[in-house]
């Protein structure tokens, strides 16, 4: 029984691997598709942008509340800013940002490529001669991996105007004095790691969940299944990637 | 007399010794078939006897185990997927559960696969050429709608309609007419054999619908047992003393 559970995880993370290895022969070959590209990162960012601003803003609001106590305890309390703005930019904001967009854009593509595989319409594709990976797989994994640093960078900035105003309950601050104290701390190699990060992650969201509507098997069923699982080893794919990043930049020193 | 005429005209398809199965279960077992330039034939067989199949594999759809299928001259099984492609420009293939893109309106489901082709790259082309189509499935009035919006009927039609615009010279018609009523269905079936005339197509049809079968067929093969049991025409086939064969003209007269 468990040895079953076994050989089929490995089956699948095998089946993975060629659909990656498939996408990345077939993702620069012409003909591209570009105006379903761009429908794609349209749509991404239409579905994801609400939710992704509002959890920064409070991620940099409750960070900066939450940390307050402590560092008045330590008699920091003016480096709140540039601590919290740190820890905002390089863990939380993309790291969260890539989870919403694991649940939202991996489940997203996963039903809707696993229901058009069930009712044929994939085949209905191939059949007209339109090559389905690149039209449906490579436009899906192009529009994470642009969408998903652009939606970092963006919801960075809310978070720390959310961690401004959080900074502002306690004591008086502004503005200029809050953006003086965070870019004196913030520096490029803080926020360089984490788009690069984030490109990852959009690349991991897009494939995985086009690799589990691709393979959806058993109907209605099975187009639930999908875009369940495709959140789920999303989600642990996305924390695995942090923590290589993680170790790469250690090892780099971009610390 | 219809079925002379065709006998000396080209081959576009030729099966041999096709055989496929899943896991222990042997669908097409030396399967055979012939499909000559012009000619309705009609593929008979009981549910579950590997019709969908078989014209899956002709497209390229689905892998054979062993046999040749070739279509205009290229043998299909070691086509490469560009080859294939281009293969497939040619040959129009109507799905059994229709495949209308459910995210697209119906104008864009037509536009679709003319798009990717470049045939006419001028924006009225296209519209000349969706409206064309709409109009011979006489639906011109739903181009803006979504496919859920249509009957089950009207989808058949719209399906029909995107496989004709390429204009193909081969069509697989995978049950064309069930589920309509029969008024529907002999539309469909009197529209099928329009096309015929008009393009000069040569199809396969895979029907249970012995009125539609009757209508449209120039030649009949009777699929058993993954194997061709019995081909001919319907006046032929439907005087055999053979009870396989009687099975499938009896529901006619029941329906009648
Ligand atoms: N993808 C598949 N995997 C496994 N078995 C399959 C698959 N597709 C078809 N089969 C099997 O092949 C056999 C033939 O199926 P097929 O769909 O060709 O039947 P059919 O003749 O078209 O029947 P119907 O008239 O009901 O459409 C069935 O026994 C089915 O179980
Ligand atoms: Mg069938």
């Amino acid at each position: 029984m468990k040895s079953k559970a076994l050989t089929n995880l490995l089956k699948e993370t095998a089946d993975l691997y060629l659909f990656t290895i498939r996408f990345f022969k077939e993702g620069f070959k012409p003909r591209f598709e570009v105006s379903e590209l761009i429908n794609q990162c349209f749509y991404i960012g239409n579905k994801t942008l609400p939710l992704v601003g509002i959890t920064g803003f409070i991620m940099g609001l409750v960070i900066t509340i939450q940390s307050h106590p402590s560092m008045k305890a330590f008699g920091a309390e003016s480096w709140l800013p540039s601590v919290v703005s740190v820890s905002l930019v390089r863990e939380i904001v993309p790291v969260i940002t890539a989870l919403i967009c694991a649940g939202k854009i991996g489940s997203g593509i996963g039903a809707e490529l696993g229901s058009m595989k069930v009712t044929e319409q994939i085949d209905a594709m191939e059949v007209s001669g339109t090559n389905p990976f690149k039209y449906l797989v490579v436009t899906r994994v192009f529009a994470a991996m642009l969408m998903l640093p652009l939606l970092v960078i963006l919801s960075d900035a809310i978070a720390l105007y959310g961690a401004y105003i959080g900074v502002n309950m306690k004591q008086v601050i502004s503005f200029q004095l809050y953006s003086n104290q965070i870019f004196s701390k913030l520096t490029f190699s803080d926020v360089l790691p984490s788009i690069i990060k984030s490109f990852f992650f959009g690349f991991a969201i897009g494939i995985i969940g086009c690799f589990k509507g691709f393979s959806t098997k058993n109907g209605t069923q099975g187009v639930g299944r999908a875009a369940n699982s495709a959140v789920v080893a999303a989600t642990f794919v996305v924390f695995i990637i942090d923590l290589m990043a993680a170790q790469i930049a250690d090892i780099f020193s971009i610390t | 007399m219809s079925s002379e005429k065709v006998k000396d005209k080209n081959i576009v398809i030729q099966i041999k010794g096709l055989k496929k199965s899943f896991g222990e279960n042997n669908v097409l077992n030396n399967f055979n078939l012939d499909l000559k330039e012009g000619e309705n034939l009609v593929v008979l067989g009981k549910s579950g006897s590997g019709k969908s199949v078989l014209i899956k594999c002709i497209i390229g759809l689905m892998f054979t185990d062993s046999g040749s299928i070739k279509v205009f001259d290229n043998e299909v099984t070691e086509l490469s997927h560009d080859e294939l492609d281009k293969m497939r420009v040619k040959i129009g293939f109507l799905f059994q559960s229709n495949a209308l893109y459910d995210s697209m309106t119906v104008r864009e489901n037509l536009e679709f696969p003319l798009r990717r082709h470049w045939i006419n790259t001028t924006k009225e082309n296209v519209n000349e050429l969706v409206l064309e189509v709409l109009n011979n499935v006489g639906l011109a009035h739903t181009i803006d709608m979504m496919p859920e919006e249509l009957s089950g009927g009207m989808r058949k039609r719209i399906a029909l309609a995107r496989t004709l615009i390429l204009k193909p010279k081969i069509i697989l018609y995978d049950e064309p007419t069930t589920g309509l009523d029969p008024i529907t269905g002999k539309e469909i079936c009197n529209l099928m054999l329009e096309v015929q005339k008009k393009y000069n197509t040569s199809s396969i049809i895979i029907s249970h619908d012995m009125n539609c079968v009757k209508i449209t067929s120039n030649r009949i093969i009777v699929l058993i047992d993954g194997k061709c049991y019995a081909t001919g025409t319907y006046e032929e086939l439907s005087k055999s003393s053979d009870i396989n064969i009687q099975h499938f003209f009896d529901s006619i007269i029941r329906t009648v």
